[in-house]
């Protein structure tokens, strides 16, 4: 042991030349607590602060748009579940609704309506996945809990509509893959009954909550400009002020936005607590089209559009007749032809615009399937967001966000 | 197209920016495709986002396809896609650049910052160069990786593993420039 003057107070040791700039370099992810899927972030830290980081991404990368172009347009309905996971019937109605587009059909009004139904519900479940997450990261974890509560119930509400929970593929090019039962429309009036108080509820535990209010306030701020020059959408892009909401500014006519009646909450800061905020309105609101919907849905009619091209032939007539098995062979092996051209044709998704860009030229597959994510731009703009943050702060501004990583690395 | 405040656009589009259309033509949902020629391609999407009445301020989506094998390869090998919105109008258009194989493209970035992921992607996945762009590198795959997948010539099951985690590049966090 050295025991001369500089031991205790000076920096005559070499090895304190790791002092001299107090750099840390830290890497979160790709498999983190506080990442939530396959995300990763490497930052350099002085103290606390984040000086730089550098997001990385790509570890869920299935080339699902390689595969669109490789398989037929019925066959890949199911990888759409697989983008964003948490609302795969919104990925499965804009998937549809491109193709439908491109082929220049028009579903009934029926499949319109259930459609809408369908992508409400999922923006349910997307928003309570993220406030909760959200919340759950920095310490929250009974307000978690009551969304999540009513989040299996939303499930089973989808597991009336096509038996799956997670991965739904419930819609087709052209109608629905079955119809809905008879007792789903009194069954979603009842959940709304259970999750509107539910909501009120999750909002008194948290919105005046001063440990709540100090992490996320002024936190992970993005103006409305940066918010522009970022494309944000969604959520995120409202808490910032950017007044774009596709289903009151482009209401699509295959979706039934136009006969709504809603507000689009808007933020100020473009900060956490904001992003938050905006989420637990649009809640109240997809409820309250919720209730729209249900109320305006018709109980019987067609849900398949007339056109002997996309119809699945029904299954009584596949096992009882020649033709019909020819032609439900030849649906499944080869699919059906979309004539050349193109579209693009956007929702919106829980998460903002998500869009699918469809080229034909002709044929059972497309020649590109281009997606939308509305997550990778998002993302992009972490690394603005969080410079000259804590380190702290990076997990509350990533959760706020809410990327999911099946739809950034597709 | 009935939608008259797009009509207008295409007239102020054409007023300006005749000469460097190629051609305008619209796709199944109505919207306008503007075939631009490369060399001014980032002069006319500036103006698109600035001029009056257009205010296209927002790059909905940036991407690319390979001609490869079909009846346009003559015309060009790639063609990079711009999907623009006018949040103001309501309106959406789509500027496409034709593009050679092994032909750069200029880079958006001093457009719209958010394009500098998307021009890494198509980068990543087509191998379409983007002059001038701060970071160029391939952004979904590994840095390892060989050939550009969404290329018609790569083989859709044709997968590369590699064992060890992708290399940190450490030089960037220490790199104030960029």
């Amino acid at each position: 042991m050295k025991t001369d003057a500089t031991h205790y107070g000076g920096h005559q040791d070499e090895s304190d030349e790791i002092y001299e700039d107090s750099k840390v370099y830290m890497n979160i992810g790709p498999s983190h607590p506080a990442t939530h899927g396959t995300l990763r972030v490497m930052v350099r830290l002085s103290g606390e602060t984040i000086e730089k980081s550098i997001s990385e991404m790509g570890y869920l990368h299935r080339g699902k748009e390689k595969i669109g172009e490789n398989v037929t347009y019925h066959k890949f309905r199911p990888h759409t579940d697989r983008m964003n996971y948490c609302s795969s019937l919104a990925n499965n109605v804009a998937y549809d609704m491109a193709i439908e587009r491109v082929m220049g059909l028009e579903v009934p009004e029926r499949t319109r309506y259930i459609r809408t139904i369908c992508v409400e519900i999922s923006r349910i479940i997307d928003h309570l996945i993220c406030v909760g997450i959200n919340a759950v990261d920095l310490g929250a974890f009974s307000f978690f809990l009551y969304g999540f509560h009513q989040r299996e119930e939303a499930y089973t509400l989808i597991e009336m509509l096509c038996g799956a929970r997670l991965t739904t593929t419930y819609t087709r090019v052209g109608g629905l893959g079955w119809e809905p039962p008879p007792e789903f429309l009194p069954a979603l009036i009842k959940w709304l009954d259970g999750f509107e108080p539910v909501v009120a509820e999750m909002d008194k535990l948290l919105t005046d909550n001063k440990i709540w209010v100090d992490r996320t306030k002024g936190v992970g701020a993005f103006t409305r400009e940066e918010a522009l020059a970022y494309s944000f959408t969604g959520p995120c892009a409202r808490a910032s002020n950017v007044n774009i909401d596709l289903r009151r500014d482009q209401p699509d006519p295959l979706l039934k936005y136009g006969e709504l009646d809603f507000e689009v909450p808007l933020g100020k800061n473009g900060d956490v607590y904001d992003r938050y905020l905006v989420r637990m309105e649009e809640l109240r609101q997809s409820a309250r089209m919720l209730r729209q919907l249900a109320a305006k849905c018709p109980d019987e009619g067609p849900i398949w559009v007339d056109d002997k091209r996309v119809v699945i032939p029904p299954k009584d007539r596949v096992y009882n007749s020649m033709e019909a098995m020819i032609h439900h062979f030849k649906f499944f092996m080869e699919g059906f032809d979309v004539p050349p051209g193109e579209a693009y044709t956007c929702i919106e998704g829980p998460n903002g615009e998500l869009g699918f860009y469809v080229i034909s030229k002709g044929g059972p597959m497309a020649w590109r399937m281009r997606v939308r994510a509305p997550s990778f731009w998002m993302y992009q703009g972490l690394d603005p967001m969080i410079k000259g943050e804590k380190i702290a702060d990076l997990v509350a501004s990533l959760g706020s966000i809410n990327v999911i990583a099946g739809e950034l690395d597709r | 197209m009935a939608n008259p405040v797009l009509e207008n656009q295409i007239k102020k589009i054409q007023d300006r920016f005749g000469a460097s259309i190629a051609k305008i033509e619209y796709d199944r949902a109505g919207c306008p495709i503007l075939w631009a020629k490369k060399d001014d391609a980032i002069e006319f999407l500036k103006f698109l986002k600035a001029a009056a009445g257009l205010d296209f301020i927002f790059l909905a989506d940036l991407t690319a396809y390979d001609e490869l094998g079909s009846e346009e390869e003559a015309l060009s090998r790639f063609v990079v896609v711009y999907n623009l919105y006018s949040p103001e109008h309501g309106t959406r258009a789509r500027v496409k650049v034709r593009l050679r194989l092994d032909e750069p493209m200029p880079t958006a970035v001093g457009v719209w910052s958010g394009a500098n992921w998307a021009e890494r992607e198509v980068f990543d996945l087509f191998g379409i160069r983007f002059a001038g762009h701060p970071d160029l590198r391939r952004i979904l795959l590994d840095i390892r990786w060989e050939g550009h997948p969404l290329r018609k010539d790569y083989y859709w099951r044709k997968s590369q593993i590699f064992t060890d985690a992708e290399p940190i590049p450490e030089h960037l966090l220490k790199d104030e420039s960029r």
